[in-house]
């Protein structure tokens, strides 16, 4: 099982603080990679934050495939961070040449691009990276998106933390939302881009669990989406799911557990909202989850929630004070970095639940 | 010296003979009277003994006339194996033998110039099947845990009807909530197991009883929506008015029977069926039409299907459709309309090379209305058919569904047009894992029919034993209209196997659901399947182990 968190807060924090969150919790293959999303950024990013953000490790052959991609698409660079590395050979990390987070200027023919054109350029952009990068294994592009930077690094999180220096606290690499997960995909050949979190268009998604319908979600995605691929971890479906209902069909949240975990049917017909929850069991059939899972999510605006599969059958605590609030799989990992927060409001979400922390740190419980 | 008759039919020809012990025998005529194919008659045997007591030989003939039950030997009579004689016979004296050497195939077509005709299903290779050779290998162990059949809960029904795709649902936000703000085509949820289209004139009336009963019951009490097809030919008028009606589903065929008793009926209708079924092929007899013969056209079956006492033909065609076009704007939007659009509107086909061209011109129906691709596949069961149909035409159902969902997920469609599947499930005595599989392969659900028959008490097998529900002969009642047969008939047990049946299939169902970690239909799961043979997991596009 892997652990998971989110930390969110009204002021901007260093990914330290989510290194401390996931130590507390690791156990078995936990120690096998750290991957991290960060979101409204802050620091070095603060004026940065309607330009986009290309997030990468590549070889120097990748770079230069990524830059050649870029000026062909017009964009042009705004602000370059390599962050300083730290080698020992005692390190336990598989290091990529090149770490590179790009500030970007949109191409000059889409001065007067609406938002949406301006969002699938992006998407569109980082396909074709990521399609360049493949051959040869020249690099991974994670995300490519305003406001956001996405690191992903194989070996020891304790390793990769000391590699880039992120245990040392400081204030130019900051976030108000920073998910994280330490551990790579062990079921399977261990690939950068299998790591949670994923994150697509302004949605993150991190999961615990298994996806039993994998194969079913997988084949029913492909054919919505372009940027429906990948699907190097069967988690990758809960990103997706999340972005189809909220992106594309542009639902409220609400309806992403009644799609994920459909409500059985004996209890539906004895709801008001029958007709909805029907036409969405039908609907979206192949879009159902089932097995053990935790899910933790962001959206564009900020909110981040979490919920579970329709047994429960794996963890989740929403702990948090006025200031910040987390979302992880153990409470020892709150424990860790909010101490003196109340922890009798700690909430353990059921099955039904959907538990939603907003921009002003308000959180709410839904029943689905 | 006799004269040796080559050429005449002897017993030595039939697949059938009977094997008889004049000792144990109590001449209690049940066995003769029994038989309903005439295969056996009461006779008598001269006998001829001769005897020595003496030191010296001094033999004594003595004659005697024994009387005997004796095989009847004609083209007409043979024994069909079904092995009623051995049922009733108190003293084990009398039972049918298999011939391995019969010659029977040849020469009834060589005495009669008829295609030979009879009932049950392909004897051809019955007992080599694809869903054998497969098991649902994939079970949860460690990364994922199993669930507990009897503890957790599980949601398994399937839609019947059709699904719009999520861009064409017409919903519409408001304050934070969806709102449908048009009426969308009718869908059911119903068990995944649908009691396949048999026929009151196929079928016995009291056969058709027992099922109609077992169906109301598995509903009313035991909490499980099996939906039942009527089968062409229509239903009694008082279900049509019951309340019950809401279980079943209405097929409609090629010769229209019943229609007009139903579409009278309307009206009076307290309730809505299930669905409608458009026949267009069965998997039996692909591409042929059915009879039912006058002398089965009992008074009862005149009733229902409003007709003379005359051989009813269902040709093997609908008569006024030309294309799929017009199937699904004739066939398709006048049935909806007959309910209003209320009632799904599906369609059976019999599994073929090209039923993926069918799927995908359906999915591609511009009009929303084909709620169901019933599939029936070359082992389905049939009253009666030519026999060279039944062993030689049609398609494996494993396969073709498969590449019907195949075909649905390469349009991105898949989900849309409920697959149902048919033919040969439960062959071997187990349809829940045979129901899995083709869940996991693509399946919404499937239908069986001859299992029913089998639980209802029918002797007949896959290996040309019996066989005779074309002669309307059949001897434990289920096929026939003779009410002498249909007597021996028990509704309500037959009702009582039927639902302990569908309670059984129902726990085990879950017994697979459970240890592969699901609890609702793994419908298109195939990567939980894992077969044992190289060339069915190449084809369906499942693991292989060995």
């Amino acid at each position: 099982m892997c652990r998971i968190g989110a930390i969110k807060s009204k002021k901007y924090l260093h990914p330290s603080k989510a290194l401390y969150l996931m130590r507390s919790q690791q156990k078995g293959h936990d120690n096998s990679g750290f991957a991290m999303v960060m979101q409204d950024l802050g620091g070095m990013f603060t004026d940065y934050k309607d330009l986009p953000v290309l997030s990468m490790a590549c070889t120097d052959e990748g770079m230069n495939l990524a830059d050649n991609i870029l000026s062909a698409e017009g964009f042009t660079r705004v602000m370059q961070w390599n962050p300083e590395t730290n080698y020992s050979e005692n390190l336990i990390i598989e290091t990529m040449p090149q770490y590179v987070f790009l500030v970007l200027q949109y191409p000059k023919t889409y001065k007067h691009a609406t938002q949406e054109e301006k969002e699938d350029l992006l998407v569109s952009t980082r396909l074709k990276i990521r399609k360049a990068l493949e051959k040869e294994e020249k690099g991974f592009i994670y995300s490519f998106w305003p406001d956001v930077l996405t690191l992903k690094e194989i070996g020891d999180p304790k390793d990769i933390g000391l590699y880039f220096g992120l245990w040392e606290e400081n204030n130019y690499f900051t976030a108000k939302i920073i998910t994280a997960q330490c551990r790579q995909n062990t079921n399977y050949d261990i690939v950068r881009y299998a790591a949670h979190p994923f994150f697509l268009q302004g949605y993150t998604a991190l999961v615990n669990g298994e996806n039993t319908f994998f194969e079913k979600n997988k084949l029913f995605q492909k054919s919505l989406y372009k940027g429906y691929l990948g699907f190097e971890s069967d988690s990758q479906c809960f990103l997706y799911t999340l972005h189809y209902l909220s992106k594309i069909l542009k639902w409220p949240l609400s309806y992403y557990k009644h799609t994920i975990t459909p409500l059985p049917y004996e209890e539906i017909v004895r709801r008001e909202d029958k007709d909805i929850l029907l036409k969405i069991k039908e609907s979206l059939a192949h879009l159902e989850i089932n097995g053990p899972n935790t899910i933790i999510g962001v959206l564009p605006d900020g909110t981040v929630f979490t919920c579970c599969d329709s047994k429960k059958l794996r963890p989740v605590v929403v702990g948090g004070t006025d200031e910040t609030v987390v979302i992880t799989s153990e409470v020892n990992g709150i424990n860790e970095i909010i101490p003196e927060r109340n922890w009798d409001e700690d909430i353990y979400p059921h099955e039904r639940e959907t538990v939603i922390i907003n921009n002003d740190l308000k959180v709410e419980k839904w029943q689905q | 010296m006799a004269t040796v008759r080559v050429n005449e039919l002897s017993r030595d020809d039939l697949s059938w003979q009977i094997e008889y012990d004049t000792h144990r025998c109590t001449f209690c005529g049940k066995c003769v009277a029994s038989c309903p194919f005439g295969s056996i008659e009461a006779s008598v045997e001269k006998r001829r003994k001769v005897t020595s007591q003496g030191l010296t030989p001094t033999p004594h003939v003595k004659f005697e006339t024994m009387p005997i039950i004796r095989q009847v030997v004609n083209i007409s009579n043979y024994c069909r194996g079904c092995g009623i004689c051995e049922k009733v016979c108190p003293n084990e004296a009398i039972k049918p033998v298999r011939n391995p050497d019969n010659k029977f195939a040849m020469k009834i077509r060589g005495y009669t110039g008829n295609s030979h005709t009879r009932g049950g299903r392909s004897n051809l290779n019955s007992e080599d099947r694809a869903l054998d050779k497969i098991i649902v290998g994939r079970i949860s162990q460690m990364t994922d845990p199993s669930l507990d059949a009897q503890r957790h809960t599980f949601d398994m029904l399937a839609p019947l009807g059709r699904i719009l795709p999520p861009e064409q649902l017409p919903f519409s936000v408001k304050d934070g909530k969806i709102e449908l703000s048009e009426k969308t085509p009718p869908v059911r949820w119903v068990y995944p197991v649908i009691i396949g289209d048999m026929s009151i004139g196929a079928l016995s009336c009291r056969m058709w009883e027992a099922l109609s009963i077992a169906t109301a019951y598995l509903n009313e009490q035991a909490g499980i929506p099996v939906r039942m097809c009527s089968g062409e030919g229509g239903m009694p008028l008082r279900l049509l008015k019951s309340e019950y009606l809401k279980y079943f589903i209405l097929q409609i065929a090629s010769g229209h029977f019943g229609w007009n008793r139903i579409v009278a009926a309307m009206p009076e209708m307290q309730e809505d069926p299930a669905g409608v079924l458009i026949k267009i092929g069965q998997g039996a007899k692909p591409g042929d039409g059915g009879l039912l013969q006058a002398k089965k056209v009992a008074r009862h079956i005149q009733e229902i299907r409003g007709v003379p006492k005359a051989d009813l033909l269902s040709p093997p065609n609908h008569q006024g459709l030309y294309s799929i076009e017009e199937s699904v704007q004739k066939m398709f939007l006048s049935f909806n309309a007959a309910f209003k659009f209320r009632v799904p509107v599906a369609i059976k086909v019999s599994a073929s090379a090209t039923s993926v061209s069918v799927y995908n011109n359906l999915l591609r129906d511009p009009y929303n209305i084909v709620g169901g691709f019933f599939l029936d596949g070359v082992f389905g069961g049939t009253g009666a058919a030519h026999e060279i149909s039944l062993d030689h035409t049609g398609h494996p159902i494993v396969s073709k569904l498969r590449d019907c969902y195949n075909a649905a997920v390469h349009q991105g469609k898949q989900g849309q047009i409920p697959l149902w599947a048919g033919g040969g499930f439960g062959m071997t005595g187990n349809l829940a894992a045979d129901a899995i599989k083709m869940i996991c392969l693509g399946a919404n659900g499937i239908f069986t029919g001859k299992l029913m028959l089998q639980l209802a008490g029918c002797v007949g097998n896959d290996n040309g034993k019996c066989n005779a529900c074309n002669t309307g002969l059949c001897p434990v009642g289920i096929c026939t209209q003779n009410p002498v047969l249909t007597r021996r008939l028990d509704v309500d047990k037959v009702a009582q196997n039927v639902v302990n049946y569908f309670l059984s299939l129902d726990s085990e169902v879950k017994k697979i659901l459970a240890p592969i970690g699901n609890s609702s239909l793994p419908v298109g799961r195939s990567d939980a399947l894992v077969s044992t043979d190289k060339a069915i997991a190449d084809k369906l596009g499942i693991q292989y182990g060995c």
